[in-house]
């Protein structure tokens, strides 16, 4: 292990105050799931680690709060938001992706806010967070800003967030009346692994047309990513199958998977394709249930 | 260096640590406590689960002194002298076992499961116990060993 000297401030203010002393010398360590394991094979090497284990009772930080939609403290562990009653009451979606990320130990260690600052592009709750048109509150001693999250990821492992900023809140808006969610995760090997694809989708009806479309894809690209040529098609169509199936095709212009042994780029393009369109008639199904015409 | 203070099984822990030391090497080579085994290093495999304050961690992705403060559980603390708890029990008789290097990781897992929700149903341990590898595949006895502890049907 490298080594790195260890603080572990009190307060919000001490930590964003270390943040702008120690800039690209510093990593935040949250629940440490992905951090430590960059930095025991020396990819990441902090001469400052912030541990935010103090924090862990600030509200603004640790708590799930319906607000209109919802807001999720950056420091909510996955098992915390998967077993929340208020997101498996108002964003089941929400809860089962969650439910899907690795094995129960590490959901109770890894953080919402640690898992996004991580930005593996295999990850399960992005392309889920991304449908639902999710933000983050960021604050730094200058201030706090927000970052729509489909603006957040910029490459493999790399994200909007200056070095002296912190993921405090992530902000969900409230969901579209009548609107239905799906996320699928596509993996042949055991469960805990990352996806070969993960798929996520909302769709919005009026009447037999489609109002609104987001579908995102995860472990499709160096980063998580809306498919918005695939939106485009949707957005304002008729809901047929061909109208659905044409869609779904066009995610091949969108995604750039990397092969691994979890398939081929060609096999995950295929995949990509199968599953949107699989992901697109869920969230349909979804849509008309919940509107009671089904 | 970092000094910290925790309780390892009930009996109250001091040392001084590098930053750095993590929470599986505090315990297999500052305290002697053997019994958590290192596998895969990457918090995949749950061969090193111990509990931080009765949570189940990767004790490999944990530093040490983020355990300052808290109660850490390992294998060892289960017994009550030569009185092995029902999980460790029913591990030897229903042959949740063959290897044994992933059974403490296994038997910590399972403990974190049981306390939280004492009567699992097959697929809730299954879904629990899923981070939990054994390359000897023996994963319908140790399924069998914790519904049993589940049941009721193993004293200790």
């Amino acid at each position: 292990m490298i080594a790195f000297e260890y603080v572990e401030p009190e307060s919000l203010e001490e930590v964003l105050t270390l943040l702008e002393q120690h800039g690209e010398d510093a990593k935040v360590l949250a629940g440490g799931t992905g951090l430590v394991n960059l930095m025991k094979q020396r990819l990441v090497q902090p001469a400052y680690l912030i541990g935010l284990r103090q924090l862990a009772r600030s509200p603004e930080l640790a708590e799930i709060r319906p607000n209109g939609g919802l807001t999720i403290g950056a420091l909510c562990s996955h098992r915390a938001i998967e077993t929340s009653a208020l997101i498996q009451h108002r964003l089941p979606l929400l809860a089962t992706t969650f439910q899907h990320v690795a094995s129960v130990r590490i959901r109770t260690a890894a953080t919402i806010g640690g898992s996004l600052a991580h930005a593996d592009p295999n990850q399960d709750p992005p392309p889920a967070l991304l449908v639902l048109d999710a933000r983050l509150r960021v604050q730094s001693r200058h201030g706090e800003r927000e970052i729509e999250l489909s603006d957040f990821f910029v490459d493999y492992y790399e994200t909007a967030l200056e070095p002296e900023e912190l993921i405090t809140t992530v902000i969900i808006p409230p969901h579209p009346v009548g609107a239905g969610t799906s996320f699928l995760k596509f993996l042949p090997q055991t469960h805990d692994d990352y996806a070969t694809i993960a798929v996520a989708a909302r769709i919005s009806l009026d009447g037999d047309t489609i109002a609104q479309a987001r579908v995102a894809l995860g472990a499709a690209a160096a980063t998580p990513l809306r498919a918005r040529a695939v939106e485009t098609a949707l957005h304002g169509q008729p809901l047929t199958p061909q109208v659905v199936r044409d869609a779904a095709a066009l995610v091949t212009e969108e995604i750039d998977p990397l092969a691994d042994f979890r398939g081929s780029a060609e096999y995950k393009r295929d995949m990509a394709v199968v599953f949107t369109q699989r992901a697109i008639e869920r969230a349909v199904t979804r849509a008309q249930e919940a509107r009671g015409s089904v | 260096m970092k000094s910290i203070h925790l309780r390892v099984n009930g009996q109250a822990v001091e040392r001084d640590i590098p930053d750095n030391t993590l929470l599986i090497d505090l315990l297999r080579n500052g305290l002697d406590l053997t019994g958590t085994k290192e596998g895969c290093s990457v918090g995949v495999c749950g061969a090193c689960t111990v509990l931080l304050d009765g949570k189940p961690v990767s004790s490999c992705l944990t530093l040490a002194v983020t355990a300052d403060g808290c109660e850490v559980t390992t294998i060892e603390g289960l017994a009550e002298g030569d009185r092995l708890h029902p999980l460790q029990k029913a591990f030897i008789d229903y042959g949740g076992f063959q290897c044994g290097i992933c059974t403490p990781g296994q038997i910590m897992s399972a403990k974190a499961l049981l306390d939280e929700n004492p009567h699992p149903s097959k697929d809730e341990i299954q879904s629990w116990m899923m981070g939990n590898l054994c390359r000897c595949t023996g994963y319908y006895k140790i399924i069998a060993s914790i519904q049993a502890v589940a049941d009721g049907k193993v004293t200790p």
